[in-house]
């Protein structure tokens, strides 16, 4: 049931609002509503009811293991939030004078002194309001690298074909024609394919390693040389920086350019789809087009915005008020209850789970993507076989695994792997969860083969059973609409 | 271990499992040049008690002065249960509903904030959000380009009344797309946009025109007038709003004859704390028509295989992860835990309880208007009606005042001057539902204090 | 499989071309192409009048999980466009060869049919693409 159909007309949530309606006959009639938007009029405790019961219709962290491919769906602790929280932090206005706001941007300075050093990069910005606007901000700033060169000829991004939908999407954004580069059967870039496509049109390549397939492209040194040469920049999707954090840094593999998932490596909540940060580093040679705002420290005054007037060269303003700050805020905390060493305890950790599910599933007979390769932080099966076999498709495993108190794996992606599930872990969950999640896999397994239509019809105990998604695109109902003459009332 | 469960016991077992003999050995496949030395510049990780108090002293540095700020970001109150249940672990801590079966709350509140911004703002559609006001308007911008296909000039008029971050936010994220911006310079008497600022510049054919309601002065546009004027030259017509305002004001979707073609702004007035500028939650709602050319996230309703309703995310085809190069935008995990607390806090208010709110924040700003301008050498710089901010101009360096202002723990309103500085040594000031009449009081009396000594200075 | 009309030609990309003897062709998605998409849910249609050449992209077939450019296999100029298709793009699934038609090209160089694969050829790549 939808909050509008608790709605009854009159019922209202009094203590909320103003006790009275103050005087607003000022405001010319003209430009007035005429009729009362159709919002719900329900008690406190009935919106306090609804909605506590729709979240227990969620799989999370906090209740499920949720080794959601590529998302790293860690633990987020809660310190993080309730320290971000603090009056000072979150009543503080974005056009606050910098004298009301040292705390905070001590915070944020000593986070883009962490992130240079966690990545080996040069300089960092903390203005991206996620990963995609991140990589925006990366290909602008390679592209205004080149412009500023007046070498306007560069005009192509090259894109492995496992690459993350929102790397050719960005780099269309920033004016880029995108070409495909192949990945090898051993799940490295095929190095022979980028040679023959580098040229002088070549802006740059937009690299995620380890890659999507979940293994460390051991060619990044050829690759960065080969890229280089031609005169392109290197680009790094931070996507997986969770698998190599504080053990390599993508400066040291020759990355121009990158940009981090807080919400991923750093564990800000994933909050339902956001919000997340996406801070770009730079090498020395790509500073001075960094997205603004960025915080500089004068040792005598304090802490500073550089804005437009500052640096005349950046690509610009992303959003209106320099980014996410309170996740910004999180991911420092976290970071300093990590510390050097906890920071590479994350990727340790994450490898080693990876790895011994990885090893588990090998074991119980489940076929892997790249068997001859080390997993990174993560690792595809393929399911092939079970569906030529059972007539079971991923899709069906993976809703199965939800009747079994898992959420799914990523499914169907990267797209090169035929029924692939793409499975992390993360470093948070124990060895126990893994071994759990192995159990249910060889179970569903043995239904499939002993009961195909249990999983086909999966799941089963869930607040629904499988949706209709064609229905929902073919007969469009985006939103509630009040029925005729009901609910709308004059103001 | 911070965060990390794993025993001496279980990590002997799994690497046996897996065949090795250290961790170290898991990384084997990395070339040994490339592995990180030291992490210089990370200090030790410190305990949750050591944190808290270091958080507590920034925190508490900062203080807690009387906001008089708006321009974009408004000090409104938040009921107590949004944020409680709002981070709820299982709203909190899950991700992007991909398996729908398995996140149907998050689903459903997409949906129920979609319907709610549709009513709000008189259109028939919204996505489930964007990044914020000003990224939303560039979106806008794009989709207005993208949609048009009457006119495919890709030329945009933007009216010098819409926020200057917003317009630079535009121009950073567009520039690439060969799109032109055209600026539409504003009445210095009334603080509006008119049709001749519009006709002056619109010797071109152009996609769409921006209409700001209410504008960054606060004053009131002419909306109807300016949406009829547009799209009788064929333009698409985009409102960016202020969501609490529209508590009380036309919506987009009945501005003059045809009704704006798209609508966007800053959700954050709808139960998101100001957090110093985010993260807040930008919103885009349009015309059925253009539905397919909408960027972000969007749930739809649908049945399940017994016919039971449920949602799930619809139109995916628009987007990065299946469109790739040919998406709508880039755009990927945005706002979804902003879109959960405005749900809840338009729920919890209502229509009523916005508009008191919004009654409360214009009747304010005018007493604060009124009280400041009693103050020698203070005055309105427009005279056309506002909403709840106002544009005044200071016998003293805007600048100067502001931090006299502020050492008095007043944060007097925002300086208009360096982006307009036509308008001489100007302030925008705000007062919300909460300023009481007593922080007024106390404002025009630091007002005061501090021309003396930006006068003297 | 169902059969593939011998009385058709076909693309690489596998669009369907029907010759309809008046210097304009009719242009559909196989059945292959229909069943590997799955159920459509959406089909984006070229605007009438519109120039295109060989492999322009010009309309778009949706389904949930995918989206799928369709080339124009021949050259020409846009002269009709399956309205029915609007609200009913599942025709394609029901009759790919039939009512799902997509488009209709007065054709500028009518030699370019010539180069189109016929039923034998169209076969022989499905079975090569296995």
């Amino acid at each position: 049931m939808l909050i509008q159909e608790h709605s009854r007309p009159g019922r209202r949530a009094t203590a909320q609002a103003p006790l009275t309606t103050a005087d607003h006959s000022t405001l010319p009639q003209a430009l007035r509503r005429k009729q009362r938007a159709a919002l719900p009029e329900v008690s406190e405790m009935q919106a306090v009811r609804h909605y506590t019961r729709l979240s227990q219709q969620n799989f999370s962290i906090d209740t499920h293991f949720y080794p959601l491919g590529s998302c790293t769906m860690k633990y987020n602790p809660r310190a993080c939030n309730s320290l971000a929280s603090l009056p000072g932090f979150l009543a503080r206005h974005p056009a606050a004078p910098e004298s009301h706001s040292q705390g905070i941007m001590a915070c944020l300075h000593e986070l883009q002194d962490m992130l240079k050093s966690v990545t080996g990069m040069h300089a960092v910005s903390l203005a991206p309001a996620a990963g995609a606007q991140g990589e925006l901000a990366g290909v602008m700033m390679i592209r205004a690298y080149h412009d500023a060169r007046g070498d306007h000829d560069r005009r192509e991004m090259l894109v492995p074909d496992a690459a993350h939908g929102t790397n050719p999407a960005s780099a269309i954004m920033a004016g880029f024609k995108v070409r495909e580069v192949p990945t090898g059967r051993n799940g490295d870039v095929d190095i022979d394919a980028l040679r023959a496509v580098v040229g002088p049109q070549t802006a740059g390549i937009m690299l995620t390693n380890p890659s999507t397939v979940g293994v460390f492209d051991r060619n990044i040194q050829a690759i960065a040389k080969t890229v280089h040469e031609a005169g392109g920049l290197l680009y790094y999707d931070g996507a997986n920086l969770n698998a190599i954090l504080g053990k390599v840094r993508p400066g040291d593999m020759g990355f121009d350019v990158i940009h981090m998932n807080l919400h991923k490596t750093f564990s800000t909540p994933h909050g339902g789809g956001g919000p997340g940060a996406g801070p770009v580093g730079v090498s020395k040679r790509l500073e001075p087009y960094l997205p603004i705002p960025l915080v500089e420290k004068d040792d005598d005054e304090g802490y500073h915005w550089l804005d437009e007037d500052d640096r005349p060269e950046s690509i610009g303003r992303l959003t209106a008020f320099g980014g996410n700050m309170g996740i910004l805020l999180r991911a420092y905390i976290y970071a300093r209850l990590l510390g050097a060493e906890g920071m590479r305890r994350v990727s340790e950790f994450a490898t080693l789970n990876a790895n011994y599910l990885q090893a588990r599933l090998r074991a119980a007979g489940f076929q892997l993507a790249y068997p001859e390769r080390r997993a990174s932080h993560e690792f595809i099966i393929t399911l092939k076989k079970e569906a030529k076999d059972f007539g079971v498709n991923t899709m069906d495993v993976a809703k199965r695994l939800l009747d079994y108190g898992y959420h799914a794996p990523t499914t169907y992606f990267p797209l090169l792997v035929p029924e692939c599930l793409l499975i992390e872990p993360t470093e948070t969950e124990p060895k126990e969860a893994l071994d759990g999640f192995v159990e249910a896999m060889i179970k569903i397994r043995a239904e499939a083969e002993q009961e195909p239509e249990t999983v086909r019809q999966a799941p089963h105990s869930l607040p629904v059973r499988r949706l209709d998604d064609v229905r929902a695109a073919r007969q469009l109902d985006v939103a509630w609409k009040p029925a005729e003459g009901l609910a709308e009332s004059n103001i | 271990m911070p965060f990390i469960p794993h025993t001496d016991e279980d990590i002997a077992a799994m690497l046996d499992t897996i065949g090795v003999d250290s961790i170290d050995a898991l990384f084997d496949e990395i070339p040994a040049e490339l592995r990180a030395q030291g992490l210089d510049g990370i200090p030790a990780g410190l305990s949750e008690m050591e944190v808290t108090q270091l958080l507590q002293a920034r925190a508490r540095s900062d203080g807690e002065p009387t906001c008089f700020i708006g321009a974009g970001a408004y000090d409104h109150h938040i009921p107590a249960a949004v944020w409680q249940i709002t981070t709820r672990g299982e709203f909190y801590s899950a991700y992007t509903p991909y398996q729908a079966e398995a996140s149907q709350g998050t689903l459903q509140v997409l949906y129920e904030f979609q319907s709610m911004m549709t009513a709000l703002t008189g259109l028939d559609v919204s996505n489930a959000s964007l990044y914020d006001g000003a990224s939303a308007l560039a979106e806008a911008v794009l989709m207005a380009v993208r949609s048009n296909r009457k006119v495919k000039h890709p030329r945009v008029l933007m009216p010098r009344t819409v926020h200057p971050f917003y317009r630079r936010t535009v121009a950073s994220i567009v520039q690439h797309q060969g799109i032109e911006l055209v600026e539409v310079d504003y009445d210095k008497r009334s603080g509006r946009t008119q049709i001749a600022h519009c006709e002056a510049v619109a010797d071109q054919p152009f996609a769409a025109l921006v209409v700001p309601q209410p504008n960054v002065f606060g004053v009131l546009e002419d909306v109807d007038a300016l949406t009829d004027w547009a799209q009788a030259r064929d333009a698409l017509v985009i409102g960016v709003v202020n969501p609490v305002a529209l508590a009380l004001l036309s919506p987009p979707g009945d501005w003059g004859q045809a009704g704006a073609d798209i609508a966007c702004g800053e959700g954050q007035p709808l139960g998101m704390p100001l957090a110093s500028g985010g993260p807040y939650l930008g919103f885009l709602c349009c015309k059925q028509a253009f539905i397919r050319q909408l960027p972000g996230r969007i749930a739809g309703k649908t049945e399940d295989l017994d016919g039971k309703v449920g949602y799930t995310l619809t139109l995916q085809a628009r987007e990065q992860h299946i469109r790739r190069s040919k998406a709508t935008s880039n755009i990927c995990t945005n706002q979804g835990l902003l879109v959960t607390a405005a749900t809840i806090h338009m729920a919890i208010l209502g229509a009523e309880g916005l508009e008191r709110v919004a009654a409360a924040c214009h009747a304010n700003t005018a007493r604060l208007a009124q009280q400041l301008c009693e103050v020698p050498g203070v005055e309105p710089i427009f005279d056309a009606p506002a909403f709840h901010e106002r544009a005044l101009r200071l016998p003293a360096p805007t600048e100067t005042v502001l931090a006299g202002l502020a050492e008095q723990d007043i944060l007097g309103g925002f300086d208009l001057g360096h982006e307009y500085p036509e308008l001489g040594s100007a302030l925008l000031v705000c007062a919300t539902e909460k300023r009481t009449d007593a922080e007024i009081a106390a404002y025009r009396e630091a007002l005061t204090s501090a021309l003396v000594v930006a006068k003297a200075a | 499989m169902s059969s593939i009309p011998s009385e058709l030609k076909y693309t690489e990309s596998h669009e369907w071309v029907k010759d309809n003897g008046d210097g304009t062709v009719t242009v559909g998605i196989t059945d292959h192409a229909q069943d590997a998409l799955g159920d459509l849910v959406f089909v984006e249609l070229p605007e009438i009048g519109k120039q295109v050449a060989v492999k322009d992209a010009c309309a778009v077939v949706e389904s949930v999980k995918a989206a799928s450019d369709i080339y124009s296999p021949l050259s020409g100029e846009v002269v009709g466009a399956n309205d029915a298709l609007d609200g009913a793009p599942e025709t394609i699934n029901e009759d790919a060869y039939g009512d799902g038609w997509i488009f209709q090209l007065k054709l500028s160089d009518p030699s370019q049919l010539d180069e189109l694969m016929d039923a034998g050829g169209y076969e022989q790549l499905l079975a090569d693409e296995g």
